[in-house]
């Protein structure tokens, strides 16, 4: 049976009002204005048709696929990266404290900082990377440039940046694993690496959850990133969804992007609640 | 950068109010910061200023392109807009709603200063004008590097075909980029296709009409088409520099001043920023208009500059009219002369040029001075203009998608910009 909460509910009057006036309302709002053709002045109502002009624009499919493939790439890059440094810098390896802070920096630092100077790091007969990969003998790509690779650049450098963060919830994941559950594996002669995957990786689970929830909707709204390093180009080739309706509010149509939200709005919903209720149920049933 | 920008100019207001209560008055100017802009209206206010000292002006900068108009347009909505602020003429003027966004200056004195042929480009739908030009009128073609082609024995090429044969010696001849292109700022990818408008209008006539009707398309236009089949050209004759993907406007500047490449195709407002950034080698550079199928319709397709505009309900209409007023002389064309040089014909009556101009300005020149050999750029002829242009230019330019497709692609973009701005037809 649900307990009544023993507070009375003008308890929450004050949140409500803020909560009403900065989130109920402007989103109500989005929904009616994404039906319509809106200059700021004047609004027309045109039912359908922005998300009928928003599905066909060619460069959608292509922007909405870079979606999924950006958000999935980073949020399982970060995942897997995240625990390994994880057990790294909880394994009482030598300067841990120096190593989790070099791990964690890049996250403090701003984004559109890391992007412009990875932009010059990653110019093609310029960049440091280059640079470097020509000196021994490498002739390195495009990073940028190059159509088909540089959603995945930019995809690198997320993950770079955002991997500290996914690192610093598994430490705290892995310090609430109590130790005495290494102490029995290890009476029973597991190796380092059952353990591993026998204790850590199923008690850490509270901890995979958040980091995929977390990294996968950052990635799937992911924008600053791509703006400052590509704009989306060459051409539309590293477009997203985020940058698609942020193209389309900078040329003033905005009931078109409007209605490019409250699609973005949708595919995060349909994307991570089944995500979130199949975690949870499993936490249940384990 | 921006947020912080313009949080320090509102403090900067914010002091300067509290401080000067006074009698003076000081007008509020939003401007873009490019450097030439910036330099101008640095200029004109504190001449306005020194003949009235009552009037002090408080410049605040934004960044040009999309992210500009944006600005522009969302301060405007919201009634927070400067005293007086510089924008596009043409169509990303029209955009604006100007009937309901602007003061109309009507009844401006000087009005009658402006030439005729600019007026079109900042009057409203109902006939007012809403705008002063503050830049000379520009040209949108071809930088060439006068060494490279002394070197080489070339002549300035009056057909397509002659440009590219002289691309070809170039390419023969080594080290120097036959064509310099700049795709990490994607705006200077359109020149191609924009600076070809000459040659259109040539075949086409009533283009322009016809396309803001929605009966003529670049794709079903094979004169319109061909300044996409131009971009499309030159990347696969490898005529372009190694890093055409990530270099920049400033790069592509340098690699026409220093030689390092030998064309850069784009317009003449940078002569401004070669005279600041390669002084030594400002008349190394000279000019020529795009280059069409026959060589007896040679001419130049021509920009027509920003103006000021004043904000409707401004509260210091009065003042800020009186300054465009000022703008709008010859003796204020002498200000903007001294300030950045000579950059091209103004569009004020009187205004002459001095005699020492840099190199591309004095080839261009030529062509204002003969009948029939310019014409305005599509964007002041039509309000239609898509929004991903630049975008699909550096699809073909860089061999991503061809020519007959990028053409299909664009005349589908620029179905948006009509529909929102409620043409018939559309």
């Amino acid at each position: 049976m649900r307990r009544r909460s023993p507070y009375p509910y003008w308890f929450i009057a004050p949140a409500g009002v803020i909560f009403t006036v900065l989130f109920l309302l402007p989103t109500a709002a989005s929904f009616w204005f994404s039906l319509t053709r809106w200059d700021l002045f004047t609004s027309t109502y045109i039912g359908l048709e922005n998300f009928r002009q928003f599905f066909s624009e060619p460069f959608l499919l292509k922007g909405l696929l870079n979606t999924i493939v950006y958000a999935v790439v980073t949020s399982g890059a970060k995942t897997i990266l995240g625990l390994l440094l994880a057990v790294l810098l909880t394994s009482g390896i030598y300067a841990q404290g120096f190593l989790r802070t070099v791990v964690f920096f890049p996250v403090l630092v701003s984004t559109i900082g890391v992007g412009i100077a990875f932009g010059e790091l990653m110019h093609p007969t310029r960049g440091a990377i280059n640079v470097a990969l020509a000196a021994i003998g490498i002739d390195g790509p495009g990073w940028l440039v190059t159509p088909s690779l540089a959603l995945y650049s930019v995809a690198l450098v997320d993950v770079w940046k955002g991997v500290g963060l996914a690192t610093l919830i598994y430490i705290a994941g892995l310090a609430s694993i109590s130790p005495e559950y290494y102490e029995a594996a290890r009476m029973d002669g597991a190796t380092r690496r059952q353990q591993f995957w026998r204790v850590t990786v199923p008690l850490v689970r509270p901890a995979t959850v958040t980091v995929v929830i977390l990294s996968l909707i950052g990635g799937l709204r992911s924008f600053d990133i791509i703006w400052a390093m590509t704009r989306g180009g060459p051409g539309f080739s590293s477009d997203v969804l985020a940058s698609v309706i942020y193209k389309q509010y900078q040329a003033g149509f905005y009931g078109l992007s409007t209605a490019g939200n409250v699609i973005l709005f949708l595919l995060i919903t349909l994307i991570v609640v089944p995500i979130f209720m199949y975690f949870n149920r499993r936490e249940v049933e384990a | 950068m921006n947020i912080s920008l313009k949080m320090g100019t509102a403090l900067a207001a914010i002091f300067a109010l509290s401080a000067g209560a006074s009698s003076a008055q000081e007008l509020t100017v939003l401007i873009d910061n490019n450097p030439d802009t910036v330099a101008i209206t640095d200029a004109l206010t504190a001449a306005y200023s020194a003949a009235n000292p009552g009037v002090t002006f408080e410049i605040e900068l934004r960044p040009g392109g999309g992210e500009g108009d944006n600005i522009v347009k969302t301060r405007l909505a919201t009634e927070e807009m400067t005293d007086i602020f510089s924008y596009n003429s043409g169509s990303l003027f029209q955009a604006l709603k100007p009937t309901r966004t602007l003061e109309p200056l009507d009844d401006l004195p000087n009005l009658g200063n402006i030439i005729d042929s600019y007026l079109p480009t900042v009057t409203g739908t109902n006939g007012s004008v809403y705008g002063v030009p503050n830049k000379t009128a520009m040209g949108g073609g071809i930088f060439y590097n006068i060494a490279v082609y002394e070197r080489l024995g070339l002549s300035v090429p009056k057909t397509w075909d002659e440009f590219m044969a002289n691309n070809a010696a170039i390419a023969a001849a080594g080290d120097v980029a036959p064509v310099a292109q700049t795709y990490r700022d994607t705006w200077t990818s359109q020149l191609f296709v924009l600076a070809d408008y000459f040659n259109v209008q040539a075949v086409e006539p009533n283009f322009a009409e016809e396309y803001t009707g929605n009966i003529a398309k670049y794709a079903s236009t094979p004169a319109a088409m061909a300044g996409f089949q131009h971009l499309q050209d030159v990347y696969e004759a490898g005529y372009l520099n190694d890093d055409f993907g990530a270099a920049t406007y400033p790069d592509g500047l340098r690699m026409v001043a220093t030689g390092e490449a030998a064309h850069y195709p784009m317009l003449t407002f940078a002569v401004g920023a070669i005279q600041q950034n390669h002084p030594d080698q400002l008349n190394d550079v000279g000019f020529f208009a795009q280059p069409g199928d026959s060589a007896d319709s040679n001419g130049l397709t021509i920009w027509m500059p920003n103006s000021y505009y004043i904000p409707r309900g401004s509260e210091n209409a009065d003042v800020a009219k009186d300054f465009l007023n000022f703008v709008a002389t010859t003796e204020a064309c002498d200000v903007i002369t001294e300030a950045v040089g000579a950059t091209g014909p103004y569009l004020i009556n009187g205004c002459g040029l001095p005699g020492d101009v840099p190199k591309a300005v004095s080839d261009m020149l030529p062509y204002f001075q003969e009948a029939g050999r310019t014409a305005p750029a599509l964007e002041f002829l039509s309000p239609v203009k898509g929004p991903a242009l630049e975008q699909i230019t550096v699809e073909v330019g860089s061999g991503i998608r061809d020519a007959a497709s990028a053409a299909a692609l664009y005349d589908q973009d620029v179905e948006k910009q009509a529909k929102q701005l409620g043409l018939p037809n559309w």
